[in-house]
């Protein structure tokens, strides 16, 4: 891939989503260069709320803003140009003045989120038939995907589910062919190249290698969930002991 | 004081105008499909007008309720009665303790929303009152009611005061009695009627086909039986793109019509997941969601183009028109 440039102005583009939404381009694809200008922008939206702000999406290569029309339209000193002028022209207009004056914004440092997590035997029923695809040990299969750093590119499909990248191919494996009905909460899998944890029961078609004992969506903690994009993770193995006691202090 | 649940209806919930902020880890909005009923059945029995109410679906429930109150009851026609005497829709109405509330078959319309003055004792989660189905969380014990449910009842507003006393010494031996004043009803769709959907065009409308784009606008679409909170899986023309397109996830919104490579358009609505990797072929005016949660799966959409100056004036005079309306009931009610 060629040298993506460190500034969040070049590549960006803005385009409407409705009336009441502008979404915001930082570069195509999935990369971690323009992923960094999303969070860098996200963690400036978090400190000055642009006018008529609701809230954002942070994607990977993008963030969307949801907005009041009308609270944009108030906020402008001059209510005459404000009356010609449609509240998505006005928050473009606010959002490349940010951006151009984030230049080429100052480097996150991001949060390393330890997921502690048990594999293998009832919770990664798919840990062995991961470890024969790759032509690998199990135990070779759990070192790889517990020494991988992964960063966190956007929460979504489930409340706290993150979507990661960073996994190594050694252990990529395609989805199921017939998907389960229910996943358990907690459920560590392999997609493909992606690999993720469960938030909440859902059925699903990744393989399953483990589990972990940690809650990552809290409906009654804010924030809501153990993970934000832009943050990293790592996998610690655990014994099922282990895994038990966790449990066990939690309740 | 409190409503109880003798049958539940197809799909009964609690919702308010959504969960707001939470969107950015995942956690999807909710809230009533049709926002301009909730809204309006607040106001009637003056309520804030984004508090939580029920949201009854197709088939309505059976509710007991306990004390005498003031309800409004707005959206879709499902045939709400007391003693088999037909309830009045879009105006305050005053109940008799003890009247068994029921609502039937659907007559216009897919959704109807019963408000009571005071609001629904339910507590608040993330900031919304509303249920958020697929979590288990918000609403009634995060989930649709079912036969059995007690739900307790808040005390009234106090604006609300004054109209109740005047209903009450006119309610005697009847089981409820109504204000001969009401809201103009929106219109709404009987069974398979076309609807007009106003829509402007999506990020990646450029990339279908001249023959797909010019049918997105001329050609009826059906709602299918695979439509729910979630979104409607329209059925019509296949839409198809000039080339395959390479696309990473991005936000949707409320309204986003986004085409799956089987080329049957998917209209995204209350439930919706934060993300999407489908591109975007239009997005509906947000003032045109509340016709479209109306229109009952086999019912027909037409999509009709407007500009997104247009579908910022529909916004802002759809917000004029409530608050006025707002005025007007806070008149009649003093």
């Amino acid at each position: 891939m060629s040298q993506i440039s460190t500034d969040l102005e070049s590549n960006m583009e803005m385009v409407p989503l409705g009336e009441s939404a502008i979404l915001i381009k930082f570069g195509k694809g999935i990369h971690p260069e323009i992923h960094r200008k999303v969070t860098i922008f996200t963690a400036h939206l978090d400190r000055y709320p642009v006018p008529g702000m609701i809230e954002y999406i942070a994607a990977f290569s993008s963030v969307t803003i949801f907005y009041d029309p009308i609270q944009v339209k108030k906020s402008q000193a001059d209510a005459v140009l404000a009356k010609d002028q449609l509240s998505y022209q006005i928050l473009s207009s606010i959002v490349t003045e940010i951006i151009v004056k984030l230049g080429t914004g100052v480097d996150h440092i991001p949060r390393v989120v330890e997921i502690p997590v048990c594999y293998g035997g009832e919770f990664g029923p798919d840990l062995e038939y991961v470890a024969q695809y790759n032509k690998r040990t199990i135990d070779e299969v759990i070192e790889i995907h517990a020494s991988g750093q992964y960063l966190v590119y956007m929460i979504g499909f489930a409340p706290g589910f993150p979507y990661v990248g960073g996994m190594s191919e050694k252990i990529s494996t395609p989805r199921r062919k017939s998907p389960r009905m229910s996943i358990a909460a907690g459920s560590v899998g392999i997609a493909g190249m992606q690999t993720g944890v469960y938030p909440i029961a859902t059925p699903g078609g990744w393989q399953l290698i483990g589990r972990t004992p940690v809650q990552l969506f809290r409906p009654n903690d804010n924030p809501p969930t153990l993970l934000q994009s832009g943050d990293m993770i790592r996998f610690c193995p655990i014994s099922h002991k282990e895994y038990e006691e966790y449990k066990g202090e939690r309740q | 004081m409190s409503i109880t649940v003798l049958r539940p209806g197809l799909l009964t919930s609690i919702q308010d105008l959504g969960r707001y902020g939470y969107q950015k880890y995942g956690v999807i909005v909710s809230g009533g499909m049709d926002s301009y009923a909730l809204r309006l059945a607040n106001l009637l029995v003056g309520n804030e007008e984004g508090e939580a109410l029920l949201e009854m679906t197709l088939m309505g429930p059976w509710l007991l309720v306990e004390k005498d109150i003031l309800i409004a009851i707005t959206g879709g026609d499902l045939s709400p009665t007391i003693n088999g005497e037909s309830i009045p829709m879009w105006r305050p109405v005053y109940i008799k303790g003890g009247s068994i509330l029921q609502f039937g078959a659907c007559m216009s319309g897919c959704r109807s929303y019963l408000a009571v003055a005071g609001g629904y004792e339910i507590p608040e989660v993330m900031g919304s009152k509303s249920t958020y189905l697929r979590a288990g969380i918000g609403g009634f014990q995060g989930r649709a009611l079912v036969q059995g449910d007690s739900i307790e009842l808040r005390a009234p507003q106090e604006i609300s005061f004054r109209l109740v006393e005047s209903l009450k010494k006119r309610l005697l031996s009847h089981s409820f009695i109504s204000t001969s004043w009401h809201i103009k009803k929106p219109l709404m769709t009987r069974n398979s009627k076309q609807s007009t959907v106003r829509v402007t065009t999506g990020s990646q409308f450029e990339y279908f086909t001249p023959e797909s784009k010019k049918q997105l606008f001329q050609c009826p679409f059906r709602v299918t039986t695979q439509s729910d909170r979630m979104g409607y899986r329209l059925s019509g023309p296949v839409l198809q793109l000039e080339e395959p397109l390479e696309m990473v996830s991005e936000a949707v919104a409320l309204g986003t019509i986004q085409v799956p490579p089987d080329g049957n358009p998917i209209l995204l609505l209350a439930d919706r997941q934060t993300v999407g990797g489908y591109p975007k072929i239009a997005q509906a005016a947000t003032v045109d969601v509340s016709i479209v949660a109306q229109i009952k799966p086999g019912g027909l959409i037409l999509f009709q183009e407007i500009s997104l100056a247009e579908a910022e004036q529909l916004y802002v005079a759809r917000e004029t028109e409530i608050e006025n309306l707002g005025i007007a009931i806070q008149l009649k009610m003093s």
